[in-house]
């Protein structure tokens, strides 16, 4: 009996390894396929023969680099607005205690929660109103909207990690608030901002619900519409470019994540430090 | 990556601390200065639109370019009450995320046991279970639309060289639709379930099971006995954020299906989506959208309830 746990562990494992990997192995391969073997009746895991021309199609293709610049512009704004906007806001939600503290942990709570469609109904219309709704500034202000709450939450949890009697000893020698937190604070806070920013990055490069509703114009389209709009045609689209600018489009948050791998596992995103 | 470790010394957690945390009442009012520059954007960007948008289910505001709508009370609840389509649709969201909530548990904390038991592969199968996590839902929808492909796909490839019938187009068959996205939802969701209940795994302290196994506990009891009770907490919490994100979700449906086929695949926020920007009537979208906050939230009340009771009757016990 007891000899026989560990092989039957093994092979759930493995059950699990293919339910997991199987989806990206046959991305990865139907990216290097060529047409003819993609739309054969035979079906095989790897391709008989490499072919990368895929890449260099799904590259070429009308607007898929532009959108791809689109989501690029648009993540690196709103992540340098979140950030801006929460570096302050974190301090003083982690250090504060009291109603302060409980408004802004009931918002973050309350506004993972709300489905996303009450957020952009409103906003829809304002932005209407100032002319902004098919466009990338927009776009960037709605992305700050939609990762500012999570993002607070990582952020805060870093401060909080960072031991109050480091600021006080800072604040016995003579050092002014700013000197404190620009001197002390700001430094070991680093790891933390580079993390939330990070995470801010791969959140509105992977969004696609705000931008379904707010852009119109193709010009405007970023990677995850354009890649959505490949498919829309059953039957005439051309799946191997189609894999491979998915794959393409999949490689920042890959990348994030297995920086971040080590963290993860340790938690939650927000657990893994004192939240 | 060691840059990213944030330093954590053993200091006694800020909040434990009796008095004040090392700030004084001058600091406080540095400290309000600091938030303020922040404070506008969040309530411009955040906190106003959640309220407008509440504020909007009661008008009749549309789409098009009309600027003026006017407050109707609650006549959009009233239409919605006998709008048979969205309740299909809410029944159908039911069903979606009480599935994908479920199965992700069971699936995630079998292969959390598995990981947490010191098998190998544990970096390999970490990295795929990130990489699901990780990835845009648009992405994740083209390759499961993929490998559900009736035709060229490797799922029907596969069921016809073991004999089975492999003439089945899974997302646009009437019966196989809501499953077919069920097992993507579940792919998506299941690895940071796992993340989750591994880091609970991880904090019961071993001796727990040494007592247990002293005790003459077979593996089977220590885990109904040990194991489970400990990870109830997270568990609940884990369940409570994964049914939400679940039941609001859109992406990856509106991609592999669009609701599709025949409304079978219709989850709430679609319905909402194209009564909001297909049929223009945003008063009438943000009433669904109230209603499916306010039940869900309800849900949520009395399943956090019962758990805090069976807690309460076990301290009793």
């Amino acid at each position: 009996m007891r000899t026989l746990v560990r092989p039957a562990q093994y092979v759930a494992l493995a059950c699990y390894i293919l339910f997991l990997g199987f989806p990206l192995l046959w991305l990865l391969s139907a990216s290097v396929k060529s047409s003819g073997e993609l739309n054969s009746l035979v079906v095989n895991l790897l391709p008989q023969e490499w072919h990368w021309e895929n890449y260099a199609e799904a590259l070429a293709r009308q607007g898929l680099v532009h959108s791809a610049a689109n989501s690029a512009i648009v993540a690196l704004a709103s992540t340098a607005l979140v950030i801006l906007i929460a570096l302050p806001a974190s301090y003083v939600l982690a250090r504060l205690k009291g109603a302060i503290r409980t408004a802004g942990v009931g918002w973050i709570l309350v506004s993972q929660v709300f489905p996303v469609i009450l957020v952009i109904l409103p906003l829809f219309l304002i932005l209407r109103t100032i002319g902004l709704t098919d466009s990338l500034v927009g776009l960037t202000l709605v992305h700050t909207t939609y990762t500012l709450p999570f993002a607070l939450w990582m952020l805060q949890g870093y401060v909080a990690a960072i031991p109050v009697e480091l600021e006080e000893a800072g604040a016995m020698d003579g050092g002014s608030r700013l000197t404190v937190l620009r001197r002390i604070v700001v430094p070991l806070l680093a790891p933390g901002v580079v993390a939330t920013a990070m995470f801010s990055f791969v959140s509105s490069w992977n969004e696609f619900f705000f931008a379904l509703v707010l852009l119109q114009s193709p010009e405007n389209y970023t990677l995850p519409i354009t890649l959505s709009t490949f498919i829309g045609g059953e039957g005439k689209v051309a799946l191997g470019p189609l894999a491979a600018g998915s794959v393409l489009a999949a490689i920042p948050s890959i990348v994030f994540f297995s920086i971040m791998q080590k963290k993860l596992t340790g938690g939650l995103m927000a657990g893994a430090v004192k939240g | 990556m060691t840059v990213l470790a944030s330093p954590r010394p053993p200091s006694p957690r800020p909040g434990r601390r009796r008095g004040p945390t090392g700030m004084d009442r001058a600091r406080r009012r540095e400290a309000a200065a600091l938030v303020m520059p922040s404070l506008l954007p969040i309530l411009v960007l955040s906190v106003a639109p959640l309220l407008m948008g509440v504020l909007l289910a009661f008008t009749d505001a549309e789409l098009v370019r009309r600027p003026d709508y006017q407050f109707v009370g609650v006549d959009n609840f009233v239409r919605l009450a006998g709008n048979s389509f969205f309740w299909e649709s809410f029944r159908i969201g039911m069903v979606w995320a009480v599935s994908v909530t479920l199965l992700q548990l069971v699936a995630a904390l079998g292969l959390a046991l598995l990981l947490n038991s010191g098998l190998r592969f544990q970096g390999l199968t970490r990295v795929l279970a990130l990489i699901p996590w990780a990835m845009p839902p648009v992405v994740v929808a083209i390759m499961w639309k993929m490998i559900y492909s009736p035709n060229a796909g490797p799922l029907n490839a596969f069921l016809g060289s073991v004999g089975l019938p492999d003439d089945i187009n899974w997302l646009a068959d009437f019966s196989t639709a809501l499953p077919a996205v069920i097992v993507v939802g579940v792919w998506v969701g299941m690895p940071q379930t796992t993340v989750t209940l591994l880091a609970g795994l991880q904090q019961i302290p071993a001796e727990l099971h040494e007592a247990a196994a002293m005790d003459g506990a077979g593996a089977w009891r220590r885990f109904w006995a040990v194991t489970l009770p400990s990870l109830r907490p997270i568990v609940t919490s884990i369940t409570s954020l994964n049914f939400i994100w679940n039941f609001n979700s859109f992406s990856l449906v509106y991609v592999l299906t669009e609701g599709g086929p025949g409304g079978r695949t219709m989850l709430p926020m679609l319905f909402t989506y194209l009564e909001a920007f297909k049929n223009r009537n945003i008063g009438y979208a943000a009433a669904m959208g109230v209603v499916l906050v306010v039940v869900v939230v309800l849900l949520l009340a009395l399943y956090l309830r019962s758990q805090f009771r069976e807690d309460r009757t076990e301290k009793k016990g």
